[in-house]
């Protein structure tokens, strides 16, 4: 018999705290079975850089500098399918509480009023990405195909909606599994 | 005339309610444990009409379940799919007008926001989201309001008005500008007298008015609408008391 080829998905962290990634590795051994039938492309899981053809991309994170940016635009040219994994992909989330201030607020209370510096400075290096002046969404830059809720999603939700996508069906949420904490 | 007003019945989705005079569709609809979703409806309090989420179809017209009287032979649809997609969208704009940052909100689990949108199937706040600055004020000892988080339904409005006997807010503004004000010459809690024992300070259904020091007492996981789903009818009692404190 033919091994099927198998689907190959990327994921990242944009400005996100890696919470969903370890939801995600919360499948435990049904990450086994999982990739029976998937590969993983560009993904902390692998640190390959660069994405390449795709036929899914998970995004975890809002988009708060030029990097993710970057990051983003080069999943959506690769990924068929993409998805916003988690409440900041999808509405900014916690990082997005920054909007209320001005950055270079931000950038004063952190790096030079922030408790126990020592030589305050505010980080200026070419090495550095460029912090943009509001945390967004990621579909404020890209179109996106489908949403996963959740702070983060549970494990279950990953696995209801890939598996749908594997299976070739259009994936939706039971409204048990929907959450936005 | 009308002599036995009990005898009073319309339909809601094919179901016959009986409603006596002086009910609305939604006083019939909750009699009958018929679940139609709302936001700034509260039994006891003067129906508002403002969050549109009650939005139903009576003999082909649209209308607030909460503000309109019932009558007899009134054909309501209220759970349709054409229906709830359009709550959906008023429940995603409530989303992207405020900062609902559930994660980082002490109200999550108790928050009827919250818990319409997941009885909607709300996946994403599909419109680009305002990030609204708005003032929080923390200068009351036990109660704190976060205008982040306020969508504006007017029920502390009309809790401390009608149930307290108070007059601790208003909303100001028009439009976009509208917003929860407070009572008192300097327009902060502190100065008001709301005190933590009012209805005002434990009614509202989202995040904007907490009480202090009583934080997370009851864990995520715990909360009312991990326990409970939103159409349960009767869940109003259920959200207050659990929100009060034994100490309080």
């Amino acid at each position: 018999m033919m091994n099927k080829p198998k689907i190959r998905i990327a994921t990242t962290s944009l400005a996100g705290c890696f919470g969903c990634h370890m939801s995600f590795l919360d499948m435990d051994e049904r990450l086994v079975a999982l990739l029976e039938q998937v590969e993983l492309n560009r993904s902390p899981l692998t640190d390959i850089k660069h994405c390449g053809p795709c036929d899914i991309g998970l995004i975890e994170g809002g988009v708060c500098n030029a990097e993710n940016v970057h990051v983003l635009r080069e999943f959506r040219d690769n990924c068929k399918i993409l998805i916003a994994v988690g409440a900041c992909a999808i509405n900014g989330g916690v990082p997005s509480m920054r909007n209320h201030f001005t950055l270079r607020e931000c950038l004063i209370e952190t790096y030079v009023n922030g408790v126990g510096v020592e030589n305050p400075q505010i980080p200026v290096d070419v090495e550095l990405p460029l912090l943009l002046d509001k945390v967004h969404p990621i579909h404020d830059i890209v179109r996106v195909d489908y949403y996963l809720p959740g702070c983060p999603p549970s494990p279950d939700e990953f696995l209801q909606v890939l598996g749908a996508l594997l299976e070739g069906k259009e994936p939706a949420l039971p409204k048990k599994l929907i959450h936005y904490d | 005339m009308k002599t036995a007003a009990t005898q009073n019945t319309l339909t809601i989705d094919g179901q016959e309610i009986p409603f006596h005079d002086g009910q609305t569709i939604m006083d019939a609809a909750l009699a009958a444990g018929v679940y139609i979703p709302h936001l700034c409806h509260r039994p006891g309090l003067t129906p508002h009409g403002s969050c549109k989420l009650c939005t139903v179809e009576i003999n082909g017209k649209n209308a607030s379940a909460c503000t309109l009287p019932a009558a007899s032979g009134q054909q309501v649809s209220n759970n349709t799919p054409a229906l709830n997609e359009v709550r959906k969208t008023i429940t995603q704009m409530l989303f992207i007008e405020g900062n609902h940052i559930c994660p980082s909100c002490e109200k999550t689990g108790n928050c009827t926001l919250q818990a319409v949108a997941r009885h909607l199937g709300m996946l994403d706040g599909h419109f680009p989201q305002f990030f609204p600055r708005r003032e929080v004020d923390a200068s009351h000892a036990t109660v704190m309001l976060d205008r982040d988080r306020c969508i504006l339904c007017e029920l502390c409005v009309r809790a401390s008005r009608e149930i307290d006997g108070k007059n601790v807010f208003a909303i100001a503004g028009r439009g976009i500008e509208a917003h929860l004000i407070v009572n008192s010459a300097s327009g902060k809690l502190a100065d008001s007298d709301l005190e933590t024992g009012d209805m005002a300070a434990h009614i509202c259904p989202v995040g904007a008015i907490l009480i202090k020091q009583h934080g997370y007492e009851v864990p995520i996981g715990m909360r009312t609408f991990d326990l409970h789903q939103v159409g349960e009818v009767g869940l109003e009692q259920v959200v207050l008391s659990k929100t009060k404190h034994h100490d309080e």
